[in-house]
């Protein structure tokens, strides 16, 4: 067992894991912020993906015990302070970017990171970024409309025939 | 996942104390080791992380060599070797997906030498350096072929040593499941000679297009490439293409690479 500290959404936490805990099970598992989820296991999906010290990273596929002094953001922490929806979330909402929900707040962690370096992406840009995080209902079209709703751009019609 | 101890040392001595023991294992990014445990492929009994060693990160300019060191991970490469050396920016700015670009690094891909993966192509079409604490070792006899390098057990890689070519170019068709390379083509022209590196291509891991170098030196030109028989090395064949389909992007990219590099 190791001891290691780390910040979770603000929180300090110190933890007793093993080498092999990953960070996925250990945020769903110990700290019961089961927002993060496990789609494939296996580093494909996205599904996973949470901030480590400001960038996305899939936390099925690292170990806690890298972690000491690290700062991590999950899902539950990407609200407004007053409990209201951030405004990538409320994109989602607006634009239906979300059917069953499953790889959802991979998304909102992965595009929230795309927006704090690029804050008015194109649709390439945002295409290739969410190049990690796999939907299987939306077919993208309405994710993608959602981040450019979310960086104030007005999507235009055409840029969704395909 | 077999259990395991898993020790962050913050020095290269500790870390090369703690691998000197048995079944120790270095850890790197891990976007290929973790998934190799969690199968139950590997098992050590020590995981060694080098994450928390200062030396081995970053890049430097120095005698006209772009130095990087092994735990910098793609995002770095891709965000400050864009002014220095812009084609090894670019490959790494496309190497999976960005969490893995995050996580990932440049001696973890070397070390493991994934037949389709990007990052050997840009060391062997650029005559690069791999340094270890033990010695420095050629590009050229770096990659053994598939999954096997020249490392000998325990050894690690510290820092990769770029010469910066006049230009260069990689040319990558996509997997689209995996993002790795289904074939992929770096070519630097150097003053003095012309490297083409292929990955995902050929059975024996990446390797150099010698054909494909001499016409160029001859003549830089897509032409030059055209011209010449696909290269005949044994091909990978499986589902994603077969060793012909494979032989044909070899030259189609080697053209593309090419043509990138013209004005």
């Amino acid at each position: 067992m190791q001891k290691i500290t780390m910040t979770v959404n603000g929180r300090s936490v110190t933890a007793d894991v093993e080498g092999r805990t990953l960070l996925v099970d250990y945020l769903r598992e110990t700290l019961n912020l089961t927002g993060t989820h496990v789609g494939c296991d296996t580093s494909q999906c996205g599904a996973c993906t949470v901030h480590v010290d400001g960038m996305a990273i899939k936390s099925c596929t690292m170990f806690v015990g890298e972690l000491d002094g690290a700062e991590v953001r999950t899902i539950e922490d990407m609200e407004n302070k007053d409990g209201s929806l951030s405004a990538l979330q409320k994109a989602f909402q607006d634009h239906h970017g979300l059917q069953c929900g499953y790889c959802t707040p991979g998304m909102i962690m992965s595009l929230s990171a795309l927006l704090r370096h690029t804050p008015k992406p194109t649709e390439a840009q945002i295409r290739h970024h969410l190049e990690g995080n796999i939907c299987r209902c939306t077919g993208y079209a309405n994710i993608v409309k959602a981040a450019l709703a979310a960086s104030g751009q007005m999507p235009s019609a055409d840029a969704f025939a395909q | 996942m077999h259990a395991f101890d898993l020790v962050s040392p913050t020095t290269l001595e500790d870390a090369l104390t703690a691998l000197a023991e048995e079944e120790a294992q270095p850890l790197a990014g891990g976007q290929t080791l973790i998934p190799t445990l969690k199968s139950r492929l590997a098992a050590p009994s020590k995981l060694v992380s080098l994450r928390a060693i200062r030396d081995l990160q970053g890049l430097r300019v120095t005698d006209d060599l772009l130095c990087i060191g092994a735990m910098t991970t793609h995002a770095t490469v891709a965000a400050q070797a864009r002014d220095i050396y812009p084609a090894l920016a670019d490959m790494a700015a496309n190497i999976g997906d960005p969490a893995v670009r995050n996580r990932g690094t440049i001696g973890g891909s070397l070390a493991n030498n994934d037949p389709s993966a990007c990052y050997p192509s840009a060391v062997l079409a650029s005559g690069a350096t791999i340094i270890t604490p033990q010695r420095s070792i050629a590009a050229d006899e770096f990659f053994q072929g598939m999954f096997f390098t020249d490392l000998e057990e325990d050894e690690i890689i510290t820092e990769v040593r770029f010469p910066i070519p006049v230009s260069a170019s990689y040319q990558k068709f996509w997997q689209p499941a995996s993002r790795f390379a289904l074939t992929g083509v770096f070519v630097a022209r150097f003053a003095d000679a012309v490297r083409v590196a292929v990955t995902g291509a050929s059975e024996a891991g990446v390797f150099r297009w010698q054909d494909a170098e001499a016409a160029l030196a001859d003549e830089f030109s897509p032409n030059s490439v055209e011209a010449l028989a696909r290269p005949s090395e044994d091909m990978i064949a499986d589902l994603h293409g077969s060793g012909s389909y494979r032989a044909h992007l070899t030259q189609v990219l080697t053209a593309r690479a090419v043509a990138a590099q013209l004005p």
